[in-house]
């Protein structure tokens, strides 16, 4: 017995692979020791700096992978269940500015939301670390793992507003919605194992390459119940009715970060599922991928245009934005994969930095949610408008913005395979979109000023806008680094 | 082969300006002085380019090169196909410096008193836009720079247009968005296909998308993307609903830049993209895109004799004008073609000269309704006098510049599509009546009421007017400078588009 025990080897670990998940999870730990340790509440600014030097380490060490996966190539670590490729690093990467941002715009925020305390950023910093273990990972209980990490830091932070009460309200619907999706997908991984039998995705893909199902009832229902936990994550149509309410019910910085981080996690690791391990079904999930990006392009972009309330318009923004991002996986191809890298890189900071302003213009008790708040605020303020009018644009698809050329990318590579009319189909939502985008845009100049008043802007806020608006045009006009880099992030293949 | 720092230049200099008024936040004097400036100095450096410019047409083995001067390529994403490339040849180049022009007399004619540095620094963005889609050899980049265009153009209109602006402006850009999302896909449909063909990294260069191997079902289904398009930009009938509603309620910049300029935008891409890129749809899609052109002249001319307002009577008889000049692109000839691009260019001419006018009489009398109006040759002959040129050389007198180039598209049509040219003929005749009927209706009879005292031709606007008439006089008589420029490079594209390589 003791014999057997022995021999239960610990795996090789390739501690570099995991540095930035180790990295995010120490800095949670930091935090949560300080905070048990001490007497007084944690000051905010140690809070703050730790999570921005957390989330800067995590950064740095991405550019390590980088360099690491450039020399060696793509590796696996953990008996197979942790993947060290491109992909995975770029989306690392972008999940570690993501943090560092949303602390900067929380650290305002908490200020004058009066909440004290460490908590929120232990929150913040453990969920990333799920979603960059998603990122990374190559086996389906891990990234189960990843999604559940992620998903209860979330459900947590959604409800962290404790002065107002749509908040919590908002952590319940996304709490049994969650827990549901989170069912149906773990459902969805046991029948892909019955179908497969494995777990580990290289294996999956190995099996699935060399043997060819007669009956692949039993895969392409774990497929089919995978897809829809993503979907529902992502909140792609019809997947999508709890994410207005929880966008508008969340605390504004929260609901920045889960439009950006939410997304870069799960994208990372419904591209390594269903395009990098089941690539040999694509018959099966294609169609029902296309379901889901005509779904989510009309209907996110149609129904915003009615919003009265910014937070739910830019929740069914993000639907739309979404829908697009499903581009490059229905593609189902090297450039489709790097096409919804790009996008979900490149959206990060700039929805981020949108919800930055929304959180300024909400003001205390988010009471300023409605565009009428938003009337003539490039007149009042013109600084935060042009940047809010530079966000907007960018995610519009407005040209010599990054936000073109993600949309550029997937559409090049839904056309190069085969899907001319789909990528019609989502111009046609895109020029929808472009519609409200542009009307709010309109109305921060407008003369008549509605409701509207001077907001404070906050200097690491303002900081968070400015980057967030500057990256949008810096790689709108000159977009070759990081699509360069997309395009070099390999996916690691079996 | 010229160096292609002057239209680099070109593209800097009306952004720095705008860059000047909104970093200094300049007064509205200060703003009007940069605005005027950069666009005075943007139209000497393209008298400068336009003077510099030779087609090195040389003709190797039978196949035709490029006519392209100023040139210059740089691949900023290989990747995603993004290249930085400029050049500009005989139909490009009068586009920019009609660009040049018009905006320059935009500012200086049609200038806003309401936040005029907001009004100056839009124009000049505009005008990077416009001149950027105009000298890219690159169909991304047009893209770009022509989706680019829709932003200043929306906060024009939007921003200082009539009661109904907020309409007006929504209309325009949802219309437009709605087409640019045809060209896109078109685009990308042939760029992907000229990779999987000739293998390398993805391409945008014209040069190499004209050699796309592409089946004529398929050419016919981008082509009408494509003419989908342009024909919302140009506008072509039935594209052009959201078209009367913007002219009129945008203030009379907006006007001059949306039916000198942008509507040239969209008849550009039709010969350069529809015609130059998709040769092989060109027999599917003729007939009805030239039956459309026609309708467009008739329709429009119909409208312009039955509009209330002057605005719209030049409006109605420039989406007649499109009509030729469409007529003239799709004829299939080379001197229809090279008519149509003369057409281009005049009619930027002489309708930035009209509404100019129109925004004059304006100014004067608060409106441009024609009942309104009556008898105001007495009070200001030298502004009638003034009025009649320009309108005279829109009707299409011989001796003036809308002449010579309706004649060229008429001609060159006729020896092709007969039918269609005699049709098109009459508008001819329409134009004629709606104009002068609107003219005489304003101009002549008794000076009632305000009618009576209102004031002559300031010498500003006689200053701002007076490039315009030599413009039509000069070009009227003699339009061989522009026409052995033009030439050149509409045989490479006629030549390219027809299949036996012979022009007619």
């Amino acid at each position: 017995m003791i014999a057997k025990v022995a021999q239960l080897a610990m795996p090789s670990v390739h501690y570099l692979a995991i540095a930035p998940i180790l990295v995010l999870l120490g800095g949670s730990l930091i935090l949560m020791f300080v905070t048990a340790m001490t007497r007084a509440r944690v000051s905010a600014v140690v809070a703050t700096s730790v999570t921005v030097v957390t989330a800067v380490s995590a950064f740095v060490l991405a550019f390590f992978q980088w360099r690491d996966v450039s020399i060696h190539g793509s590796t696996t670590t953990l008996a197979h269940a942790i993947a060290l490729d491109g992909f995975g690093v770029l989306a690392s990467a972008a999940i570690a500015l993501g943090v560092g941002l949303t602390a900067l715009v929380a650290h305002d925020w908490a200020h004058r939301a009066r909440v004290v305390g460490a908590e929120f950023h232990i929150l913040v910093l453990a969920s990333a670390s799920g979603a960059m273990m998603m990122a990374q990972a190559n086996d389906l209980i891990v990234i189960f793992l990843g999604l559940e990490i992620l998903s209860i830091g979330l459900y947590v932070l959604v409800a962290f507003d404790r002065h107002r009460s749509g908040s919590a309200e908002a952590a319940l619907k996304y709490f049994l919605l969650g827990g549901f999706a989170s069912a149906i997908f773990i459902y969805g991984v046991a029948l892909t194992y019955g179908g497969a039998g494995s777990t580990n995705l290289s294996s999956i893909a190995y099996f699935l390459a060399h043997n060819f199902i007669l009956q692949p009832g039993v895969l392409v229902a774990g497929l089919g119940l995978m897809l829809v936990g993503f979907a529902f994550k992502v909140a792609a149509v019809p997947f999508h009715v709890w994410s207005p309410d929880v966008y508008e019910g969340a605390p504004a910085p929260v609901t920045g970060y889960m439009a950006s981080i939410v997304k870069v996690g799960a994208f990372a690791a419904v591209l390594r599922v269903i395009f990098g391990a089941l690539t040999t079904q694509s018959e099966s999930w294609r169609p029902l991928v296309w379901g889901l990006v005509v779904l989510s392009t009309l209907v996110g972009a149609a129904v915003a245009l009615v919003q009265r309330n910014i937070k739910r318009l830019l929740a069914y923004s993000s639907i739309s934005q979404a829908g697009f991002m499903l581009l490059g996986l229905w593609s189902a191809s090297p450039s489709g994969v790097a096409g919804t890298l790009y996008y979900v890189v490149t959206y990060l900071p700039v929805v981020i930095a949108t919800f930055a302003v929304v959180t300024l213009v909400g003001g205390e008790g988010e009471t300023g949610h409605d565009l009428d708040h938003y009337r003539g605020l490039a007149r009042r303020q013109p600084l935060l408008g042009a940047a809010l009018a530079v966000l907007l644009l960018s995610q519009a698809g407005a040209p010599f913005t990054t936000g073109f050329f993600a949309k550029f990318a997937v559409i090049t590579s839904a056309v190069d395979a085969g899907g001319s009319w789909l990528a019609v189909i989502a111009m046609v939502a895109a020029a929808i979109g472009g519609f409200f985008y542009v009307r709010l845009v309109l109305s921060l100049y407008s003369d008549d000023e509605g409701s509207g008043v001077r907001v404070a802007v906050p200097r690491l806020t303002g900081l968070v806008v400015a980057i967030g608006s500057i990256s949008a045009v810096l790689f709108g006009v000159w977009p070759g680094p990081i699509a360069n880099l997309a395009h070099h992030a390999y996916l690691l293949l079996p | 082969m010229q160096t292609s720092l002057w239209l680099s230049l070109l593209l800097v200099i009306p952004l720095v300006g705008a860059a000047l008024i909104v970093g200094l936040r300049a007064s509205d004097h200060l703003a009007r002085v940069i605005g005027i400036a950069a666009a005075a100095l943007e139209l000497a450096l393209t008298v400068v380019v336009a003077l510099a410019y030779r087609a090195s047409h040389t003709v190797g083995s039978g196949s035709t090169t490029t006519v392209f001067d100023f040139t210059y390529r740089k691949v900023l994403a290989p990747s995603l196909g993004v290249a930085y490339d400029v050049g500009v040849d005989g139909i490009s180049l009068f586009l920019v410096a009609l660009t040049a022009l018009v905006i320059l007399l935009a500012l200086v004619g049609a200038n806003e008193s309401r936040r005029t540095p907001a009004f100056v620094a839009w124009l000049l963005v505009l005008m990077t836009a416009t001149i950027g889609a105009f000298a890219t050899r690159d169909m991304l980049s047009f893209f770009l720079f022509f989706e680019l265009t829709l932003i200043p153009s929306y906060f024009l209109i939007a921003g200082w247009g009539g009661s109904q602006r907020a309409a007006a402006a929504l209309k325009f850009f949802v219309y437009t968005l709605f087409g640019s999302g045809f060209l896109l896909v078109g685009m990308v449909y042939i760029a992907v296909r000229h990779q999987h063909v000739f293998g390398g990294d993805l391409t945008f260069a014209m040069s190499a998308l004209k050699e796309t191997p592409l089946s004529s079902g398929v050419a016919t289904w981008i082509m009408i993307g494509f003419l989908i398009a342009f024909g919302i930009k140009s506008p072509i009938f039935p594209l052009h609903t959201w078209s009367p509603l913007a002219y009129a309620e945008a203030p009379i910049a907006g006007s001059m830049v949306l039916s000198a300029l942008l509507a040239k935008l969209g008849t550009y891409g039709l010969l350069r993209f529809a015609v130059g890129l998709l040769p092989q749809s060109l027999d599917n899609v003729r007939p009805v895109v030239l039956t459309l052109a026609v309708i467009g002249i008739l329709y429009g001319s119909g409208l312009a004799a039955v509009s209330k307002e002057l605005k719209k009577v030049v409006a109605y008889s420039s989406m007649a004008q499109v009509g030729f000049i469409v007529l003239g692109i799709f004829a299939g000839s080379q001197i229809a073609t090279s008519g149509a691009v003369l057409l281009m260019f005049n009619h930027g001419v002489i309708t930035a000269g009209l509404f100019l006018l129109i925004g004059g009489i304006e100014r004067r009398r608060g409106t441009s309704t024609i009942s309104a109006l009556s008898g105001l040759q007495g009070p200001a002959p030298v502004l009638a006098a003034l009025f009649t040129v320009v309108m005279l050389a829109s009707i299409g007198l011989p001796g003036l510049s809308g002449f010579v180039s309706e004649l060229l598209v008429l001609l060159g049509s006729f020896n092709a599509h007969p039918w269609w040219a005699v049709v098109a003929t009459t508008g001819v005749i329409f134009a004629a009546l709606y104009l002068l009927w609107a003219y005489q209706h304003v101009f002549h009879g008794e000076a009632t009421g305000e009618n009576a005292s209102i004031p002559d031709a300031t010498t500003a606007e006689r200053w701002v007017l007076a490039p315009i008439i030599v413009l039509v006089v000069v070009l009227g008589v003699y339009p061989a400078p522009l026409l052995n420029k033009i030439n050149p490079s509409t045989h490479a594209i006629v030549s390219h588009s027809t299949p036996q390589g012979v022009s007619r």
